[in-house]
């Protein structure tokens, strides 16, 4: 996993609460057995108007031009703005995955579902949590300036505009270290291999039918 | 020590260690794996060249690639079959139970943990599916992860967590006769809405819950996940004991009644605290339809479609307007006279025997009305279609014009060929809604197979308790 540097990146918005994972990456392109190139099918049925199947050309389909993802000007967004309980639904790690194919590297929302929350920081991807009115307010901005952009330095929890207005943010402190340094949490949990074989031994001989 | 709730019990006897800021490592009991999010995972460890903690703890089986209709002819698409395949290299390569398709146990993954006696109560059980918060009607810790924390399982027999909150759910005093657990649920999702339990553990308590089967606890846990919440729970009484006492993967002899004194100890103490509390009167509840793209879209059978000009959050009236074009509905219309093209029985929420009783007993000396272009029952496992078969519930099927399939996931999630064509509308009991779930533009509302079995024969959705004899 990369190391998470700050960065200033254009910004896109989706005006939709409960976002789902089925609409971030429809069930069809699950069927893979690995986990790149889904950036093309992020938000399948909104970015095109006939449906897809793996394995069949996007290039051949018809893009949807209202959506804002399919406006060149996004096409290098690395910050999604979203609604409330934003990723809801499915545990598919793929729609993280696609998130961060397309080049989205912070999703920032008023909340987030659970799952897809714990799934966002095993890939390096930083789902920010800012309060509804804020992002109230990011939206507003959003809609008047053209070429919206926003700087979010993790190490200092801060969600900064052009204006110079800084939003701080909470995070795990764990899940941050993780992050900053790019570090994969298996190997960290496999330092602690004795006290999970010392936890197993007494857990066994307590319930023995688990054995 | 001061007084715990069920939830504070389960995790404290898998807390492993804990660092300063609460993070906790979780020991895993059992890991239910499936096809769909586990390639990556076995990909992973192999690259890191890892080493499978503890395959004991796995039961794997393929589901939501199955084919429902002539087996025989194998998974005809071939990305889907690459996925099966893959599931089923992997599982023989390191030496795991897995039930591959055709095998008698194979079946949804949700349906086979229970089924098989693979979930116990005051386990910590996890699968790549947010569906399995199922298993929480054991009094067992069950929740959905993603493939990176199923290849961490895989590797450590744990996961790094963080402890949620405390949520009770009491549906205050019974339910009227014919309302389900589906009827439940969709109305706690309807109350406290799609986050209302996120960063929560809900366990649900009352007179209504204990009084339901261990198949109508498990609906009701299932659906914890669209409330929000990643696992429900319902502590472990008599109809848990029984339920379990016999079945394969269950403790026998000494460590039989080792694991029942134990699982009697699995409930919440009397003056535990919660974070929230919620109380819902149950002799209020009726059968309960969706008529949006979220589960919390929700209304009773005989009212109308909610009306956006009513509601004064603005996102919310704007997500009401964006569901309604979408479902090709109009606001204020009696959700009665909504005329279905599909019906749907079947998925982890609702394909347990008791499902498909309660789906015969309405469909039995009935037909499927003309409107409806196919209705079909889907089994959650082959012991599930085989029992309903020893009942003649597949003739009552048959002969009222549903078909009668082999079981899987099926048109819960349409990765197989099963599924609604745009413009469709489907009575389904399944779980979700989300624009595009059982096919690009069909329209999903979730209901109770008996309200499914209603909406079949009179080809509309209608109150079921009109169609009981
Ligand atoms: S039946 Fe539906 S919800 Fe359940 S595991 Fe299968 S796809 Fe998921």
């Amino acid at each position: 996993m990369d190391k998470f540097q700050k960065f200033s990146g254009i910004v896109v918005a989706i005006d939709r609460p409960n976002i789902d994972t089925d609409a971030i990456i429809p069930k069809q392109y699950l069927k893979s057995i690995k986990r790149s190139g889904f950036g093309v099918n992020l938000f399948d049925d909104w970015r095109y108007l006939d449906p897809g199947e793996p394995g069949k050309s996007n290039s051949e389909r018809r893009v949807n031009p209202d959506f804002l993802l399919n406006k060149s000007r996004f096409k290098h967004a690395q910050i999604l703005l979203a609604r409330e309980n934003f990723a809801c639904g499915s545990s598919r790690e793929h729609a993280v995955w696609a998130l961060m194919d397309f080049g989205f590297k912070v999703v920032i929302a008023p909340s987030f579902a659970d799952i897809f929350y714990n799934n966002s920081f095993k890939n390096g991807l930083l789902p920010v949590v800012l309060a509804a009115n804020l992002i109230d307010q990011l939206f507003e901005d959003f809609e008047r300036q053209q070429d919206y952009q926003l700087r979010v330095d993790l190490e200092n929890q801060l969600v900064t505009n052009r204006a110079g207005i800084q939003m701080p943010f909470e995070i795990d402190e764990f899940r941050k270290y993780c992050l900053l340094n790019g570090f994969d949490d298996i190997g960290l949990t496999m330092q602690h291999a004795d006290q999970i074989k010392a936890f197993e031994q007494k857990y066994f001989a307590q319930y023995p039918w688990l054995q | 020590m001061s007084a715990q709730t069920l939830y504070d019990k389960i995790w404290a006897a898998h807390e492993v260690r804990s660092d300063e800021n609460g993070l906790t490592l979780l020991y895993i009991d059992r890991h239910l794996v499936h096809e769909v999010t586990s390639p990556q995972a076995f990909e992973g460890l192999e690259l890191a060249g890892r080493a499978l903690w503890r395959k004991e703890s796995i039961l794997a089986v393929a589901d939501h690639n199955i084919p429902t209709i002539n087996l025989e002819n194998g998974i005809t698409d071939a990305v889907s079959r690459l996925q099966v395949e893959t599931l089923d290299q992997n599982c023989d390569k390191y030496g795991l139970v897995v039930f591959k398709m055709g095998d008698e146990r194979q079946g949804i993954v949700h349906i086979i943990g229970p089924e098989q006696g693979a979930t116990l109560p005051g386990m910590t059980v996890v699968c790549g599916d947010s569906h399995t918060s199922t298993h929480g009607a054991f009094g067992a810790l069950a929740f959905g992860i993603g493939t990176s924390e199923v290849e961490h399982v895989m590797a450590t027999q744990c996961l790094i967590q963080n402890k949620s909150k405390n949520m009770r759910i009491t549906i205050d005093g019974p339910v009227a006769v014919s309302i389900t657990a589906k009827d439940i649920v969709l109305r706690i999702i309807a109350e406290i809405g799609t986050a209302g339990g996120t960063g929560h553990t809900i366990e649900f308590a009352g007179e209504a819950i204990t009084n339901l089967s261990m198949e109508g606890r498990m609906t009701l846990c299932n659906m914890t996940i669209e409330a929000g919440a990643r696992a429900g729970l319902v502590a472990c009484d008599q109809t848990t004991i029984d339920y379990i006492e016999g079945r394969p993967f269950a403790p026998t002899g000494e460590n039989w009644k080792l694991a029942v004194s134990y699982w009697q100890t699995l409930h919440t103490d009397k003056n535990a605290v919660f974070d929230r509390e919620v109380h819902i009167d149950g002799a209020l509840i009726e059968p309960q339809i969706t008529w949006g793209t979220s589960p919390e879209m929700v209304v009773s059978v005989n009212d109308n479609i909610p009306d956006p000009a009513a509601e004064s959050d603005e996102i919310k009236s704007g997500g009401m307007r964006n569901a309604l074009a979408y479902m090709g509905l109009e606001a204020n219309v009696p959700i009665n006279e909504v005329m279905l093209d599909k019906i749907f029985i079947g998925s982890c929420t609702n394909s347990r025997i008791e499902d498909l009783r309660a789906a015969a007993q309405i469909a039995k000396g009935r037909k499927v009305a003309d409107n409806i272009k196919l209705a079909m029952v889907v089994p959650g496992s082959r012991l599930v279609k085989r029992q309903a078969e020893s009942e003649g519930l597949d003739q009552i099927f048959i002969d009222a014009g549903f078909e009668w399939r082999e079981p899987g996931c099926s048109m819960c999630l349409a990765m197989n060929d099963d599924r609604l064509e745009p413009g469709e509308r489907c009575a389904s009991t399944s779980n979700r809604n989300f624009e595009g779930r059982q096919g690009q533009g069909g329209r999903t509302h979730l209901v109770s197979p008996a309200m499914a079995a209603a909406a079949a024969v009179t080809g509309h959705f209608v109150d079921v308790r009109k169609l009981v004899r």
